[in-house]
């Protein structure tokens, strides 16, 4: 049989009952474009939890206090409850490690603020003043916290924009006004521009205050939370890493680095501790999304085993002048294919329509990939095939005598 | 041209066994015009399928322009089909919502011939049969059935088999229209010298043949050649 003419079989085959194909076809279209949509709504939340954190340093190394570990008692503080880091680290990071190009201390903790109008409770940081060049901090106004404010214990401070808008509204002039953290009041000196991002990465609900300041009146003590640095480039964060490591196991006194009383983040592991619960959801939604597309596939095979029950004299009939099972065969399976394919297509058309709908309408940022489609367009042809093959050899294997006496 | 050995065929349903045709032997010429006629059961129709190459017998011999039919596997039956056997069926079997033409070249599909040549045939076999040409391009189900019938036997026609077998073809038409079906096989039988095999349970259509094979319980019981003189006489 000519393809030419199987074309012409299968295009008569399909019109010749245009609802129950439409609706057949329909069943495809649903399941591979919620599979596309479903997939780039994932991979969109991944990609914006992945570009916010990339948004805070790209060449970032942080340094964490370890657990709290009370000797004699089997109680293990959090992560980052200990004090352990110093000014001390800081200093001999400086010094001894060249792969850090800068080293930013910071003590943090979630205070209340008040200012004239409002309150709020959001997270203090002690910084220096190359903290915002570390972190990629911009200013909306004012200046960020400089040298001369930690050698003075200046009580400054620098809003994030949530902040500012919280406490001043929108628009305020806020340069200049005082808050108060504690009961000690702070005069405002910068916001800093807006990053985005949410939860815990949110770094524009946080305020920033000279380290020296928030050791004094807010910490009491000098030990630090975190200490980040930046390394010269990306190709020398393991490298690094593993400098600043060993430079604080030996002067923490510890032999084990599995006993570090320090825990050394990269970039790389945020990103992949933040996306690994995106992906959980991803994959959710797309395998919600595949059972409809292997509904849909049922619904093919379903409308195509119709299909060869009322067509069995049609099918005698060729098989009588003279069509092998071969090509009874064929012309099924190529209809099924091109339900699937037309499916496919019109699938993938609706499933990038409405992923681009729910990103300008819904707020949420979707990322189509070329993967989630070529991966639609495989399944929707397997499904073709597998969906059609049962049915397509129904009708190749029934007996030209019983077929043209079917009733 | 079409040699007939003792052909048996048993149907075998569990544990009963049931003889359709019993040692069934005869000979066709080319050219012949020839009715098989037999009550419902009598193995007419098994015999059909024997000779349509749509079924093997359980026994004996079946010869098609000399190839031993009778052995060959379903493929090879097919090709059989394809090549030198066009069917005529009672129930006309045209695929609905499809163009005349493309009803009638339908078995060329399967031979592949090329798409030019298929129309040229398509038109000599609707010629044949007289279905004017203005019907042509009309849908298979806006036609009449006097016409349909006609437009089936154009399709048994158009690639030239050596044999054409008509299954009671006139069973779903009015007398009228069956009596011109039956006159269409007839000059087609005489004018092309297509040789035709009839089968039919009714006396009045196996007269329009020039000869009668009546079979009963599986065997034939008679084979009749009516002599030229009534030949010409019931032309």
């Amino acid at each position: 049989m000519l393809l030419s003419d199987t074309i012409f079989e299968t295009f008569n085959a399909i019109t010749a009952n245009k609802a129950r194909s439409g609706l057949t076809v329909l069943g495809i279209v649903i399941g591979i474009a919620s599979v596309i949509a479903m997939l780039a709504i994932g991979t969109g939340a991944q990609k914006d939890i992945a570009d916010k954190i990339k948004g805070i340093g790209s060449n970032l190394l942080m340094v964490m206090p370890g657990e709290q570990k009370s000797f004699g008692y089997a109680v293990r503080g959090g992560g980052g409850s200990a004090q352990t880091l110093t000014m001390d680290d800081v200093e001999a990071i400086q010094e001894d490690v060249d792969l850090v190009e800068e080293v930013a201390p910071s003590s943090s903790g979630k205070k209340q603020i008040v200012s004239s109008l409002s309150n709020t409770n959001t997270t203090v940081n002690g910084v220096t003043n190359n903290y915002a060049d570390v972190k990629n901090i911009e200013m909306s106004e004012g200046i960020f916290i400089s040298e001369k404010n930690n050698k003075g214990i200046s009580k400054v401070v620098v809003l994030g924009q949530d902040v500012a808008i919280n406490l001043f509204g929108e628009e305020a002039e806020v340069i200049g006004q005082k808050i108060r953290i504690e009961g000690i009041n702070f005069s405002i000196i910068g916001v800093t521009e807006s990053k985005g991002g949410s939860g815990m990465t949110n770094e524009d609900d946080a305020v920033y205050i000279p380290l020296s300041t928030y050791q004094q009146y807010l910490q009491g003590d000098d030990y630090l939370s975190l200490i980040n640095l930046k390394v010269v480039d990306q190709d020398s964060m393991t490298k690094a890493q593993s400098q600043v490591e060993e430079l604080l196991l030996a002067r923490h006194k510890i032999d084990n680095s599995e006993d570090a009383d320090f825990n050394i983040m990269n970039q790389a592991d945020i990103v992949e501790m933040a996306s690994s619960a995106t992906q959980t959801f991803t994959i959710l939604l797309g395998a919600v999304a595949g059972i409809s597309l292997v509904v849909g596939g049922i619904g093919i095979m379903n409308m195509m085993l119709t299909n060869v029950t009322e067509r069995t004299r049609e099918i005698g009939l060729r098989k009588s002048i003279g069509a092998k099972k071969k090509d009874i065969n064929q012309q099924f399976l190529f209809e099924s294919i091109i339900l699937t394919f037309i499916g496919g297509a019109a699938g993938i058309l609706l499933g990038i329509g409405v992923a681009l709908g729910v990103a300008k309408f819904g707020g949420i940022s979707t990322e189509i990939s070329m993967f989630s489609i070529v991966l639609a367009v495989g399944v929707s042809a397997l499904i073709g095939i597998v969906f059609g093959y049962y049915p397509a050899r129904r009708a190749a294997n029934l007996n030209p005598i019983e077929a043209l006496r079917y009733e | 041209m079409l040699k007939c050995q003792n052909l048996t065929k048993i149907y075998k349903s569990g544990e009963n066994e049931t003889k359709a045709l019993d040692d069934v032997s005869f000979e066709i010429e080319k050219g012949e015009f020839v009715a098989i006629m037999g009550p419902s059961g009598s193995g007419k129709s098994t015999l059909m399928h024997i000779l349509g190459a749509l079924d093997n017998p359980t026994q004996g011999k079946y010869f098609l322009d000399g190839n031993n039919v009778s052995e060959l596997s379903e493929n090879q039956l097919a090709e059989i089909r394809k090549k030198q056997i066009g069917f005529v069926f009672q129930a006309f079997n045209l695929l609905p919502r499809t163009t005349v033409l493309r009803n009638v070249t339908l078995p060329l599909i399967y031979e592949e011939t090329p798409r030019e040549e298929r129309r040229k045939m398509a038109e000599i076999a609707l010629n044949a049969v007289k279905l004017d040409p203005e019907r042509w391009n009309h849908l298979s189900n806006q036609i009449s059935g006097g016409q349909m019938q006609r437009v089936a036997i154009a399709r048994a026609l158009v690639n030239n088999p050596s044999l054409i077998l008509a299954d009671e073809p006139t069973g779903n038409l009015d007398i009228k229209t069956g009596d011109f079906i039956l006159e269409t096989f007839k000059r087609l039988n005489k004018e092309y010298g297509h040789t035709i095999v009839l089968i039919t349970h009714e006396e009045e259509v196996a007269d329009w043949a020039d000869r009668k094979i009546v079979i009963r319980d599986g065997k034939i019981i008679e084979d009749v050649t009516k002599n030229m003189k009534f030949k010409t006489g019931s032309k």
